[in-house]
């Protein structure tokens, strides 16, 4: 056996690969003797906290995962969720974190390629990306060409594959100077009856390889830092791929039009650790063996080596196993989209990986041990200190003043700049653009129904208090969905921590996945996919934990779905308990000056009734727009419905006892909005339906009063509003 | 009317044509890929939207080389009423069917928003259905839509009437004229950068692309 290097293998090495000694010691006794390189770098990204969620596992298994409508849950591609008429939703959310600091446009880019390949894998065609993004503070040198670079990454590729970019969220703050988080999630659509999976099956079919050639771009990506390899050595080639979104837009058609046929036995993209990951995986679910001939891998680079090829992170690939008397139908779709098509290898019957390079055996490894082995840790875990409670805070500078200030702070401003560079229209179905409602509205071609989509996390809330802010996390991406009149079904979760390792940072995620499984359960709201990102750390600061929710509900009918841009006329009628919770609120950073005190409690049965009651509400045609109270509370939700239509509004004093700051900027959970043509009967439905109900005012005019003072204008808000991004940028 | 649409490797807006098509036609359009070379009982050819081969040359300029386009130019010879959208738009400038270019957008920056668009003259295929110096919103989505001609080639089209629409108000792209669409000079190829293919639906924000479609199946019905 060769090793294509003359790096001996040893402990050593290994531990450049990320494994540790006793990993190592086990990597021996499954192989009997020294393993080849090839073999050390399978076991090494299989065995990755990437690929084998060795310290989260343990935790995942608490969230609940099943509903009636659940098709597939964690464990496929993406989670596939029965969506009506036959059809179900495909949905999944992942991370490029580390290469987007590194290059902002690829590392952004080939994040969306990859989770896209995750969805079209199992034969759903892709309606809809949506994205999460956290930066560093605007202050910070870097975070400009971050955000420039990431945003223009998910343009670039999003818009020329033909996908529309229909939501997300964009948040700043201090903990992600050096580690921006760049979550990417793509839902598609596709008929329940033809759902492609990845276990392989047939002993003797062929194993084809499909899309972009290989190259040695992102070996060891999942892994390692290169530079502790050799000083001369190729593998100090960046680990950050590069997307071609042309070769996917042509993937995702030839895939899709052999899905037509029966031709495919099992797919799977080739994500993170490409060829290795891909092939074993899908030998691994369908329990048979498979081997590979290097030599018909096509490629782009010469001379590589058997290691390279089975490490390399090149991206728009696909591995899939099909019915020999298929394959001239195959290989005809991919010669039609110009596509590289080749059969390098097959399924056997040995329950082995065998990895063949120019006549050598590079690589033979038992699969069931290299999974049922794989490492697991029960990492110790350190709670999360409460916060003391917020005593009495005093406003300094005056309702008007705050909102003027909070409506032009990063977390708060428009994001139109954002968007505006994001292809939202495409495929024509797009019911509800970015900003025109809590959550993107996308109709499914050729039928009545629309998907909404949305993610959501506050990481403040679950810095100061994860199992709270995981609830809330799982919380508003139920709210937003209700807020536009769907039925909330499922989510997937892109846990976003800092390093393991440490007893304080596994205490979040665990505390996280506690506070989402008890939301996820009281409002059947399973998680149906899902991505780990841990370590992200620069400089031992850990990010703020941050469980982003990217979730998905129905409507019937899609004409039944509102926004947020509120009409002349109408009642403005609060749902919900009235506002003060000023713990972890914007309004406290931004006016006090302090990030102090718990978050806002969120009640889930609360929640689950003023969210029914909403819904309720605008299938039964009673609501003209709806608008979830949250970040910055409900002055900041009237403003943005306002600033949605260009219509003002005259607002009613705070009840007696209330404080003014409190009432109009606390973030008090499980809350909306409502622009209602009858106040009354909206006030009456909420009383039978148990739901607390106030009118706080009424819209109309051009400007917004509050309480007697002198009416701001929706242009003097407007003005505040959409400054930031645009001076930010020419600055 | 018997439309067909033309795909090249890269086209992702050809189902947003067909839709429209559909709606006031009554019947799906002919998917015409890009190497056929036959595009005999066709009234109207549409280029839409897209990034053909990646755009990783200049904008249509490799989509514009396909063989396809032998047929659609000899269709427009002929009188055909060929309309591109977008990316069709840069490759019906690419293929020598219309003048001028579509360089990058003024702002270096691809720009997905709404646009509001003058018709400067109604007396065309396309836009019978509306009035001239009528205003409609459509929405945009590209990188390189900034029109370019050089002053005699702009000189000719204003004074021959042959700009068809004209961004109203703010000009997205930094397009000379604020040219949004432009025609041959029989009125029968029209090449515009922003959809109206995409607001054919109340459901999607309106109806302002329809009159296009609704004029031109009437104008080019056989």
């Amino acid at each position: 056996m060769t090793t294509g290097t003359n790096q001996p293998v040893d402990e050593y090495l290994a531990r450049t690969f990320g494994v540790s000694a006793d990993e190592y010691g086990k990597v021996l006794s499954i192989m009997g003797r020294t393993p080849s390189l090839t073999e050390l770098g399978i076991f090494s990204v299989m065995w990755s906290e990437h690929c084998s969620y060795k310290s989260s596992r343990v935790w995942l298994k608490k969230l609940p995962t099943t509903a009636p409508w659940v098709v597939h849950g964690p464990g496929e591609n993406a989670g596939v969720i029965d969506i009506g008429e036959g059809l179900v939703a495909v949905f999944k959310m992942e991370s490029h974190n580390h290469p987007s600091f590194i290059e902002p446009y690829q590392g952004a880019a080939t994040g969306v390629g990859g989770i896209l390949r995750d969805v079209f894998t199992m034969g759903a065609r892709p309606i809809a990306n949506l994205n999460a993004l956290r930066f560093g503070l605007p202050s910070d040198p870097r975070t400009r060409r971050v955000v420039d670079g990431v945003v223009r990454g998910i343009g670039g590729y999003g818009n020329c594959v033909g996908v529309p970019t229909v939501g997300g969220e964009v948040n700043f703050h201090a903990a992600y100077n050096g580690n921006p988080l760049v979550n990417a999630m793509t839902v598609g659509v596709a008929p329940k009856d033809r759902i492609f999976l990845s276990a392989a099956a047939g002993v003797g079919n062929p194993v084809i390889y499909v899309g972009s050639k290989t190259g040695r771009d992102g070996i060891h990506g999942a892994t390692m830092a290169s530079a502790e390899f050799g000083a001369d050595s190729e593998e100090k080639r960046p680990t950050v791929q590069v997307g071609d979104p042309f070769t996917e837009k042509l993937l995702i058609e030839a895939c899709l039009e052999l899905m037509q046929t029966d031709a495919i036995v099992a797919i799977q993209d080739m994500g993170a650790a490409g060829l290795t990951s891909s092939s074993v995986e899908m030998a691994g679910k369908g329990g048979v063996g498979i081997e590979l001939d290097l030599d018909q891998v096509p490629q782009r680079e010469t001379a590589m080596t058997a290691y390279e090829m089975m490490l390399s992170e090149s991206q728009e690939r696909m591995l899939m196993v099909l019915r020999p008397d298929r394959q001239d139908v195959a290989r005809a779709i991919f010669a039609k989209w110009e596509l590289d098509f080749a059969v390098i290898g097959h399924l056997t019957d040995t329950g082995r990986i065998v990895v063949k390079h120019r006549g050598a055996v590079e690589a033979d490894i038992p699969l069931d041990p290299l999974a049922e082995q794989a490492p697991f840790y029960h990492r110790p875990t350190a709670p999360t200190p409460s916060r003391t409670p917020l005593g009495p805070v005093s406003d300094p500078v005056g309702i008007g003043a705050a909102l003027l200030r909070l409506l032009a702070c990063p977390d708060l401003c428009s994001r139109a700049w954002v968007w505006n560079q994001y292809d939202s229209t495409i495929g024509g179905q797009t019911i509800r653009r970015p900003g025109g409602a809590d959550a993107a509205v996308v109709r499914i071609e050729d039928h009545d129904l629309a998907l909404a989509m949305t993610t959501d996390c506050t990481p403040r809330y679950c810095q100061a208090d994860p199992a709270e802010g995981g609830k809330q996390a799982v919380a508003e991406a139920w709210r937003n969905l209700c807020a536009v009149g769907a039925r909330p079904l499922a989510i997937t979760d892109n846990m976003n921590f800092g390093n393991p390792e440490k007893p304080e940072i596994m205490g979040q995620f665990a505390a996280a996945i506690e506070g989402m499984a008890e939301a996820c359960r009281a409002l059947d709201f399973p998680v149906v996919s899902g991505n780990v990102s841990l370590y992200n750390e620069t400089e031992g600061t850990g990010i703020l934990p941050t469980p982003a929710i990217g979730g998905v509900g129905v409507i019937e009918h899609a004409a039944q779905t509102v926004g947020i841009a509120v009409p002349a006329g109408a009642a403005l009628v609060a749902i919900g308990r009235d506002g003060g919770w000023l713990g972890q609120s914007l309004w406290l950073r931004e006016i006090a000056g302090r990030e102090e005190g718990p978050p806002p409690p969120v009640d889930l049965l609360a929640e689950r009734l003023a969210g029914e009651f909403v819904r309720g509400q605008i299938a039964a045609g009673r609501v003209r727009a709806c608008h979830d109270v949250s970040d910055g509370g409900l002055l900041i939700a009237v403003a943005e419905m306002m600033l949605a239509s260009g219509v003002g509004a005259t607002l009613l004093p705070p009840p007696d006892g209330a404080a003014p700051h409190g009432f109009w900027f606390g973030e008090d959970q499980s809350r909306y909005v409502l622009a209602v043509a009858d106040a009354d009967a909206t006030m009456k439905a909420a009383k039978a339906a148990h739901v607390p109900a106030r009118l706080i005012g009424h819209a109309g005019g051009s400007g917004l009063t509050l309480d007697g003072a002198e009416p701001i204008s929706v242009a003097t808000l407007r003005e505040a509003h959409e400054r930031f991004f645009p001076d930010w940028m020419r600055s | 009317m018997r439309a067909g649409i033309v795909v090249f490797p890269g086209t992702n807006r050809e189902r947003d044509v067909a839709i429209a098509l559909k709606q006031v036609t009554g019947q799906a359009p002919r998917m015409v890929f890009h190497h056929e070379t036959d595009v005999a009982g066709l009234d109207l050819i549409v280029l839409p939207g897209g990034f053909s081969h990646g755009d990783y040359l200049r904008c249509g300029a490799m989509a514009a080389r396909s063989p396809v386009m032998g047929a659609v130019r000899a269709f427009a010879a002929k009188g055909g009423h060929v309309l591109g959208i977008c990316n069709g738009f840069q490759v019906l400038t690419e293929a020598g069917l219309l003048p001028g270019a579509l360089l990058r957008n003024a702002a270096l920056r691809f720009l997905s928003q709404d646009c509001k668009l003058r018709v400067e003259r109604s007396d065309t295929p396309y836009a019978c259905h509306y009035r001239k110096g009528e205003v409609f919103r459509a929405p945009m989505a590209h990188g390189d839509g900034n029109y370019f001609a050089d002053d005699a080639t702009l000189d000719r089209l204003e004074g021959e009437g042959l700009v068809a629409f004209r961004y109203e108000g703010h000009n997205p792209n930094g397009s000379a004229h604020a040219i949004a669409g432009i025609y041959s000079p029989n009125l029968r190829v029209l090449g515009l950068m922003p959809h109206p293919e995409d607001l054919v639906d109340p459901l999607m924000g309106g109806t302002d692309g329809l009159p296009l479609f609704e004029g031109m199946v009437e104008a080019i019905a056989p």
